[in-house]
């Protein structure tokens, strides 16, 4: 890390950035949207794009002025930035190429280079752009550190080893056990919190700085603030009618996945949470007409997002729950800066994909209850199979246990080549007008 | 309301465009099928045209159209749109009472519908992304055979060796018949087994719904006796099966549209 590096960086943060985002925001200020069955924008929206727009941007200036890890939405990165990491998530990035329709392109480069097509697309999508370079946020940093923990899935271990391996980065790796029934047992979160403790003495080898206590609490606080602001914009659409719907979530999650623990991330959601609670009590609807309440039950079809949020607004249909952006506010209460090695073991070896169906049944009737839920889209993910595999036993159980009806789509995260956009639309509509009777 | 109010439901597949002019009283009083073509909003006026000159009538005497199947966003002249899930489901009930299943076989996309007491979809899964389990599946296989598609109903029921098809994939079923026929198997066996393996296919669909009775089959599919005779003996069921099942959903979209005129 030289001084040079570090002056470019903070000119870039403090000065250069702020004045770039916001000439280019006025270049961008559109007129009318339009007809929309959608309610008023959510006004933060603007403030979100603004955070992570200069969170990539930002990212590319910290490449030798900071130590840059690349983290899984599941690791503790309370702990890397108690040593200023910069972090980056390559699962928001696939999200991000997944919105901006860049997943086939980019994952051919990596079915190119011998991966299967029956990989994981994020992990396509990341592999894709280590081969070519090919991203919509200009370039992302080299990472000095690979941040993985295998909470979320299997795939995610043999894609960091891929990422370690083929550019001699040093990976650091949690083993979280899958717990399969009951609450986990002391020895797990033992073996977990050795883990993170031995992480310790890596990171400061690796990044040449030293760990500190008073830091790492610090990042501790703001992280537990900054889920339980997420858990409260979440809560908001428990309203009748929804300020924001499940889609709103998934655009509006992207800092608590990879800036938590930051200010940042906090104030903007104390702004997103004071605008939600307005709008509540104002019974500002987020689809005007609200007639069924629907959770949604795995990660976003990033590409299809804008014209899925539409369609079931046409049919006054709101999705209020969803399994994937709740994963974000559902276990970091268990942080406790009083034991913060062994509460961040409980914190993210607890996490639902790392636990047994009965508890994410369990999971997904109580949110049908708090947010009174009247029907199920389960998107099963053609590459996503942790998180699809028992969606059709969970509708089953559901529709006994709630009594409500349920659809699966056939889909991707980024991958549009396995939709088809016309018998995804009829199956909704199907759908909607089976709600309607 | 006048005794006169009439309704059509046009229902504009892939293969196929079908219209239904209705009576109040629910009776079918002019119908048509005719070949899709790539204009979905003129050969879907072109088939309620064709329904309405039988049931000599004009169209400035329907109270309402009701459009479905996949072409139902092109019918501009459609008051209603509604997916062909709820209207198969609605043609069944209204042809057979109490219908708990339909299992309809159309040219582009296969479905199969649990239905509650009173009619209303309950549940319902289709074919995925795919020609698989299609009535286009059937014609490509008519095809390389040589019977036509009625054709190969009938030389599946004079099968007499059993043969095994593992695959249902249009293409590489498509590749596997050829290999058949090389062999010097004979059509009617080879027609056989594409069926079984189409059956095979539809029934996994219908016991993902749950296969209930009273059960009917709908769609063009539904004309092929030994693909019906295979999904009946895979279920253990007996398909209640229309005088003219493609034209359910048009049925059933009338009906709707009858619905609305009446409120």
């Amino acid at each position: 890390m030289t001084l040079g590096m570090e002056l470019r960086y903070r000119w870039m943060k403090d000065v250069a950035l702020p004045v770039l985002l916001k000439a280019r925001e006025r270049n961008r200020r559109k007129g009318s949207i339009g007809e929309s069955p959608l309610g008023p924008p959510l006004e933060s929206t603007r403030s979100l794009k603004r955070l992570m727009t200069r969170h990539y941007a930002l990212a590319r200036y910290a490449e030798g002025a900071r130590p840059v890890a690349w983290v899984t939405s599941g690791a503790p990165v309370e702990l890397l930035r108690a040593f200023g990491c910069y972090s980056v998530y390559p699962e928001n990035h696939a999200a991000l190429c997944g919105a901006r329709r860049m997943g086939p392109e980019i994952c051919t480069r990596a079915e190119e280079a011998g991966f299967s097509r029956d990989l994981c697309s994020y992990a396509r999508v990341d592999l894709g752009h280590a081969l070519s370079g090919l991203t919509p946020v200009g370039r992302l940093p080299r990472p000095d550190v690979l941040f993985c923990t295998n909470n979320i899935c299997q795939t995610i271990l043999y894609w960091f080893k891929e990422l370690s391996h083929r550019e001699g980065i040093p990976l650091v790796l949690f083993d979280t056990p899958f717990i399969s029934v009951g609450e986990g047992t002391p020895e797990v979160f033992d073996y977990v919190a050795g883990q993170i403790k031995d992480a310790v003495p890596a990171l400061e080898r690796i990044t040449g700085r030293e760990f500190r206590e008073d830091r790492f609490h610090e990042v501790l606080r703001s992280s537990i603030r900054a889920s339980a602001l997420w858990g409260e914009v979440l809560a908001t659409m428990r309203h009748r009618p929804a300020p924001m719907t499940v889609f709103d979530a998934f655009v509006h999650l992207a800092p608590v996945v990879s800036l938590r623990g930051l200010p940042s991330c906090e104030r903007y959601y104390e702004g997103l949470l004071a605008e939600l609670q307005e709008r509540v009590s104002r019974d500002v609807a987020a689809v005007p007409g609200e007639r069924h309440r629907l959770m949604w039950d795995n990660i976003a079809i990033w590409f299809a997002l804008a014209p899925l949020s539409r369609l079931f607004a046409e049919h006054g249909c709101a999705g209020v729950a969803g399994t994937y952006p709740n994963a974000w506010a559902e276990t970091n209460h268990y942080l406790d800066l009083a034991d913060p090695f062994g509460s961040l073991a409980k914190t993210y070896a607890l996490i639902f994909l790392n636990r047994g169906l009965d508890y994410r049944l369990g999971l997904m009737e109580a949110m049908g209850r708090d947010y009174q839920v009247d029907g199920l889209v389960l998107h099963s993910a053609r590459s996503c199979k942790p998180y699809s595999v028992g969606q059709y036993d969970l509708r089953r159980s559901l529709a006994g246990r709630l009594g409500i009806k349920s659809v699966v789509l056939e889909g991707d995260m980024t991958d549009f080549r396995t939709w088809s956009e016309e018998q995804a639309r009829t199956r909704l509509t199907a759908f909607f007008e089976s709600l309607d009777g | 309301m006048a005794e006169k109010l009439l309704v059509a439901g046009v229902d504009v597949g892939s293969a196929t465009a079908k219209a239904v002019v209705m009576d109040r009283h629910g009776h079918v009083r002019g119908s048509s099928l005719l070949p899709s073509t790539p204009n979905l909003s003129a050969v879907g006026r072109e088939a309620l045209n064709a329904a309405l000159a039988e049931a000599g009538a004009e169209a400035g005497e329907l109270a309402a159209v009701a459009g479905t199947g996949y072409g139902r966003a092109a019918l501009d002249f459609a008051a209603l749109r509604i997916t062909e899930i709820t209207c198969h489901a609605r043609g069944a009930s209204v042809l057979f009472p109490g219908t708990a299943l339909v299992v309809d076989v159309g040219g582009q996309d296969s479905k199969a519908i649990r239905m509650g007491p009173s009619g209303e979809v309950q549940d319902f899964t289709m074919n995925d992304k795919c020609a698989a389990g299609t009535g286009r599946f059937l014609a490509v296989m008519a095809g390389i055979l040589g019977t036509g598609l009625e054709g190969l109903g009938l030389a599946g029921l004079t099968a007499r060796r059993p043969l095994t098809m593992t695959s249902t994939c249009t293409v590489f079923a498509e590749s596997e018949v050829i290999s058949l026929i090389s062999r010097g198997e004979a059509v009617p066996d080879i027609a056989h087994a594409v069926h079984q393996a189409l059956a095979q296919r539809l029934a996994g669909m219908v016991r993902m719904v749950g296969a209930e009775t009273p059960a009917v089959f709908s769609g063009g599919g539904a004309l092929n006796p030994d693909l019906v005779d295979c999904l009946q003996s895979l279920l253990g069921l007996v398909f209640q099966i229309p005088e003219r099942p493609q034209l359910t959903g048009a049925i059933g979209a009338a009906h709707l549209a009858l619905r609305k005129a009446e409120a």
